[in-house]
C-alpha cells in the first residue's frame, strides 16, 4: 500500500499526482529554505554571525571557552541532579498515594482524590515559589508536584490492568497487600515505565523553572553568562539544543520500551501458542 | 486571609491579565498548531520534515528557554516588542508543538476503513478530509487537545513569572517582596486564582469530551 508514505490518508499516485506532488514538495522546500535563508540573512546583518559571539560556546581555543563550559556544565550537572531527585523522589510517593489510593476507605480516597486533583490544576511554577517563599530551607524547593502526577499516572497504570488479575491473585490466596505487591504493582510498573520516561522529560525541562527562585540550573546560568557575553542568540541555541538532544534521546528511549512492553504482551497473551 | 481581601482589585486585576494570557496563548497556538499538524500529514516530504523538526525542537525545549530566546535574542535580531508579546509569542510557539501533535493523533485515529470509504466513493483528498476525516478527527482530538490545553493554562503562569507584570505572578511578587506580606496567604489566593482557570477549563473540556464521544 503506501509505503511511502506511512499514511492511509491518500493512496499510491499515479504519475499526474507524483509529478503535482513533486511540484509541491519542490515548492514547499523552496519555501522553507527562503525563510532559513532570510532567517540566515537577517542573522548576518544583525551581525550575528560575527566569531566573538559564537567561540567562547563553540571554540575550544577561545580564552573564556574553558571557564564558560565549566559553569554550564556544573550547572546541567544540577539541572539532572534535581531532575532524577524529582523524579525517584516523587515515583516513591506516589507509589505510596497510589497503594493508598487503592486500599484506603472511601473517605481517605476521598481525599486523596481531592489532592490530587488540586495538585494537578497548579503550574509547577507557583508550586516551586511557594516552597521557595514559604520553606525558607532551601533544598526541598524542587517540585512538589511530580509525585502526584505520577501517582495519577500509577492510578491510571493500575486501573488500566484487566481485573481479573487481582481477581486471580485473590483466588490463590494471597493477602490484599500481597496482591497489590506482587501482581498489580509489577504489572503497573512496565505498563507506565514510557509515561515515566516521559516524565523524566518533563523534569527536566521544569528544572529550568528554578530562575524564578534564582537557583542556577542551566537556564539561569546561560542568563548571568549573556550578561557578560552578550550573546543570547547564540547562548540560547546552544543551550536549547543541549536540552533538545537530551529530551529527544530521552522520548525515542520511551519509544522504544513502549514497542517491547506491547510485543511482550503480545506474546505473554498466547502462552500456549 | 487578610491579605488577599485588602488587595482584593489588585488579585482581580492579575486574575484578569492571567486570563488574558491564556486566551492569547489558546488562539494562537491552535491557529499555529493546526498549520503544524497539517504539514505533518502533508503528502509533501519536505513539509513533513520541517514539520517533524518544528515539533521535534520545540517539544523538547524548555518553555523557558524559548521564552528567553524570544526575549532576549530577538532584540538583537532588530525585533523590537515589549515583554507582554514575547512572553505570549513564546507561549504560542512551545504549544503549537504540542497542540500539533494532539491533532495529528487524532487525524491518525480515524479508523483506516473510513478513509479507503471516502476515496472509494470518489471523493478527492481535499473533499474526503473535509466531509469524512475532518468531522471525525476534531471528536478524537479533544482529549489529547484538551491536557494539552490544561499544560498550556499552567504554562501561562511561567509567562507571567517571567515578567509580563499585572498578572496573578507579579501580583505575589509584589506583596510578598516589596510589601512584605507574609508568603502562605498570598501564594494560597494566587494558587486558588490558578485553580479558578484551570478547573473550569477542565470542566469545560470534560463535557466537551462527552458531548463529541463516539462509540465504536
Amino acid at each position: 500500500m503506501s509505503t511511502m508514505t506511512d499514511t492511509p490518508l491518500y493512496d499510491v499516485p499515479g504519475p499526474r499526482a507524483r509529478r503535482r506532488a513533486r511540484i509541491g514538495n519542490l515548492v514547499a522546500a523552496a519555501g522553507l529554505l527562503l525563510v532559513a535563508g532570510l532567517a540566515a540573512a537577517r542573522l548576518g546583518r544583525q551581525g550575528q554571525w560575527d566569531s566573538r559571539l559564537w567561540s567562547p560556546l563553540l571554540n575550544p581555543g577561545d580564552a573564556v571557552f574553558a571557564r564558560v563550559w565549566d559553569l554550564l556544565g556544573q550547572a546541567l550537572g544540577r539541572t539532572l541532579l534535581a531532575a532524577s531527585l524529582a523524579i525517584s523522589l516523587s515515583l516513591a510517593i506516589g507509589v505510596a498515594l497510589c497503594v493508598a489510593r487503592l486500599t484506603a476507605g472511601r473517605w481517605w480516597r476521598a481525599v486523596i482524590g481531592a489532592v490530587v486533583q488540586v495538585l494537578r490544576g497548579a503550574p509547577v511554577v507557583i508550586m516551586i515559589y511557594l516552597s521557595a517563599r514559604v520553606l525558607p530551607e532551601y533544598g526541598v524547593q524542587l517540585d512538589g508536584l511530580w509525585y502526584v502526577v505520577i501517582g495519577e499516572i500509577l492510578r491510571s497504570g493500575i486501573a488500566a490492568l484487566p481485573r481479573g488479575q487481582g481477581e486471580a491473585a485473590a483466588a490463590i490466596g494471597l493477602t490484599r497487600g500481597q496482591t497489590l505487591r506482587t501482581v498489580l504493582l509489577p504489572q503497573a510498573f512496565r505498563m507506565m515505565l514510557p509515561a515515566l520516561i516521559s516524565q523524566i522529560v518533563v523534569a527536566l525541562k521544569d528544572t529550568s523553572l528554578g530562575f524564578v527562585i534564582q537557583w542556577q540550573e542551566t537556564v539561569r546560568t546561560a542568563n548571568l553568562l549573556i550578561q557578560t557575553l552578550h550573546n543570547p542568540i547564540q547562548m540560547f541555541l546552544v543551550v536549547g539544543a543541549i536540552f533538545v538532544l537530551i529530551n529527544h534521546l530521552l522520548g525515542r528511549l520511551a519509544h522504544r520500551v513502549e514497542g517491547r512492553l506491547s510485543r511482550s504482551r503480545v506474546r505473554t497473551a498466547h502462552p500456549g501458542a | 486571609m487578610n491579605v488577599i481581601l485588602e488587595n482584593l482589585d489588585l488579585f482581580a486585576g492579575g486574575y484578569w491579565r492571567s486570563v488574558q494570557i491564556c486566551l492569547f496563548g489558546l488562539i494562537g497556538s491552535l491557529l499555529l498548531g493546526a498549520v503544524v499538524a497539517a504539514s505533518r500529514v502533508s503528502p509533501w516530504p519536505s513539509l513533513r520534515l520541517g514539520g517533524t523538526s518544528w515539533v521535534t525542537v520545540l517539544r523538547n525545549c524548555p518553555l523557558t528557554v524559548v521564552l528567553f530566546f524570544c526575549a532576549f535574542g530577538l532584540p538583537e535580531l532588530g525585533i523590537r516588542g515589549s515583554y507582554w508579546t514575547f512572553g505570549i509569542l513564546g507561549l504560542v510557539l512551545y504549544t503549537s508543538a504540542f497542540v500539533g501533535e494532539a491533532i495529528r493523533a487524532g487525524v491518525n485515529a480515524v479508523p483506516t476503513g473510513q478513509i479507503e470509504a471516502a476515496r472509494s466513493i470518489g471523493l478527492t483528498f481535499t473533499q474526503s478530509l473535509r466531509l469524512v476525516i475532518g468531522p471525525q478527527a476534531v471528536r478524537s482530538v479533544v482529549p489529547p487537545l484538551g491536557s494539552v490545553v490544561i499544560g498550556m493554562l499552567k504554562n501561562s503562569a511561567i509567562v507571567g513569572a517571567f515578567g509580563v507584570g499585572g498578572d496573578l505572578f507579579s501580583v505575589s511578587d509584589r506583596l510578598t517582596s516589596a510589601q512584605g506580606y507574609p508568603a502562605l496567604p498570598v501564594l494560597l489566593g494566587v494558587l486558588a486564582g490558578y485553580l479558578a482557570i484551570t478547573l473550569p477549563a477542565g470542566a469545560v473540556i470534560a463535557v466537551l469530551e462527552r458531548r463529541v464521544a463516539i462509540l465504536r
